[in-house]
């Protein structure tokens, strides 16, 4: 037997779930896709009591509309379900492009957006795109819910704002607007490896081209995801051109703080982290003007 | 703590098993120690190496990040369904054998699943959709050419 022994727990109802994480506290992990969780059982880094399985609660899988402008997906739903859903490339671009860069098919068909989310992994892809996107969180317990802001969601290295006794249920992001562009860029030693930087860009631009609205998210680049936000504002109001795209990868530079490793120094880290930057931009601003 | 156990009925190869497993038991050691079909191969333990990979519900997965727990009630498909009977191989299976798709064999169980997956969904894939597929498992013989030609050779022979 590689883990240790826990309790294990099927959720037959969301109910049940809640009240078992609220008798249990941090004592339980909620056991959603399972493909960063169970790895670190193996190791027996992680040595949970109990473990609620969540997986019989189907109905928090699948994508919903949320007029205006937003979409929300359950906690529950596969990367390999959005893979296959062949509106995501319009409706969520940044989702779309990060996908194939998350580990490798077999663990996306399992791994779940909700149980990626709630490790908080900095070197994950998509808590970098939520941060990107300025997404919401919905977080319940047996006391209630309430929705929490993605740069308030998470809060160090594979931690989060959420109580012991809460479960994430579902994260908000907005849909693409028209004139607007997004590219998601990644250097990894190899396909599916952890990123060593990643970048997520969105820009959206006026009539006359003209930059209105634009948010750069990066992952391994900190403790946590980062929201590179004096980069972000110092390219509303402008036309991005070579020049104002250097500006941003050198703000870029100097507000992340990533970690190094044996696989790249800190320095090389921070200078991939401005080549991405510069051309995630420039390929999100030519898609925002010329729309696709 | 007491040894907890959990009743579990699973459809492994169109075969029904009901069995009593204890929480903290892997699929995948589930798969070779209790049900005794030891084809599906462990090499990592943590996800990593694909060897453990098994159908699970229609889909690819790494049986050593399941607990066999979570497979009660659901439909396991492994390496040793894939044959028609024990004088004919599956079109896969013939292909890895003319192509010299391995050598020590001990990733192909994984590979073949992996791929059996891949090819039901995409029945005519390119090259680099064959690749990407490949991705998440790891062979260290082979340097992957050889399994690459046999996948092209597979699809050729299923579509037909």
């Amino acid at each position: 037997m590689k883990p240790a022994p826990f309790r294990y727990v099927a959720a037959r109802t969301l109910e049940q779930a809640l009240q078992v994480k609220a008798e249990y506290g941090d004592e339980a992990h909620f056991l959603a896709g399972g493909q960063s969780l169970v790895p670190t059982m193996n190791f027996r880094l992680t040595q949970p009591a109990v473990l609620i399985d969540i997986n019989p609660l189907a109905q928090f899988s699948g994508m919903q509309n949320q007029p205006p402008d937003g979409v929300r997906i359950g906690a529950l739903t596969r990367y390999g379900k959005l893979e296959r859903d062949p509106g995501i490339a319009r409706s969520l671009p940044l989702i779309h492009q990060a996908l194939p860069h998350i580990a490798h098919p077999q663990i996306r068909n399992r791994g779940t957006i909700g149980g990626n989310l709630a490790h908080a992994d900095p070197a994950s892809e998509i808590p970098a795109v939520v941060v990107a996107l300025a997404g919401k969180l919905r977080a319940q317990s047996v006391r209630g819910e309430r929705w929490i802001a993605a740069l308030d969601f998470f809060v160090g290295a594979l931690s989060t704002s959420l109580e012991p006794d809460e479960m994430l249920m579902e994260v908000e992001l907005p849909v693409a607007q028209p004139r607007s562009g997004a590219c998601f860029m990644e250097v990894s030693r190899r396909r599916g490896d952890f990123a060593i930087i990643g970048v997520a860009c969105t820009v959206r631009v006026d009539q006359e081209g003209r930059c209105n609205a634009a948010r750069i998210g990066l992952c391994n680049a900190g403790d946590m995801p980062i929201f590179a936000a004096a980069a972000s504002e110092s390219l509303v109001g402008r036309q991005i051109g070579k020049p104002e795209i250097n500006e941003a990868a050198e703000l870029v530079q100097r507000a992340i703080d990533p970690g190094g490793s044996i696989h790249a120094s800190k320095e090389f880290q921070r200078h991939v982290a401005g080549v991405l930057t510069a051309r995630a931009l420039a390929t999100a601003n030519e898609r925002a003007r010329h729309g696709n | 703590m007491a040894t907890e156990t959990h009743d579990i009925s699973v459809t492994v190869n169109d075969t029904q098993y009901r069995r009593n497993v204890e929480s903290r038991l892997l699929l995948s050691d589930f798969l070779r120690h209790d049900l005794l079909l030891a084809g599906t191969h462990v090499g990592c333990e943590h996800g990593v190496c694909g060897a453990c990979t098994v159908i699970f519900d229609g889909v690819a997965v790494r049986s050593c990040l399941m607990f066999a727990a979570q497979a009660d009630g659901h439909t396991i498909e492994t390496v040793e369904g894939l044959a028609p009977d024990r004088d004919h191989l599956h079109p896969l299976q013939e292909s890895m054998r003319d192509c010299h798709g391995l050598q020590c064999g001990y990733c192909t169980p994984g590979i073949l699943m992996t791929m059996k997956a891949f090819l039901d969904e995409t029945p005519a894939p390119d090259e680099a959709q064959i690749r990407e597929a490949l991705s998440g498992n790891l062979c260290r013989c082979t340097g992957y050419q050889h399994i690459v030609e046999a996948m092209k050779l597979a699809a050729e022979r299923l579509r037909r």
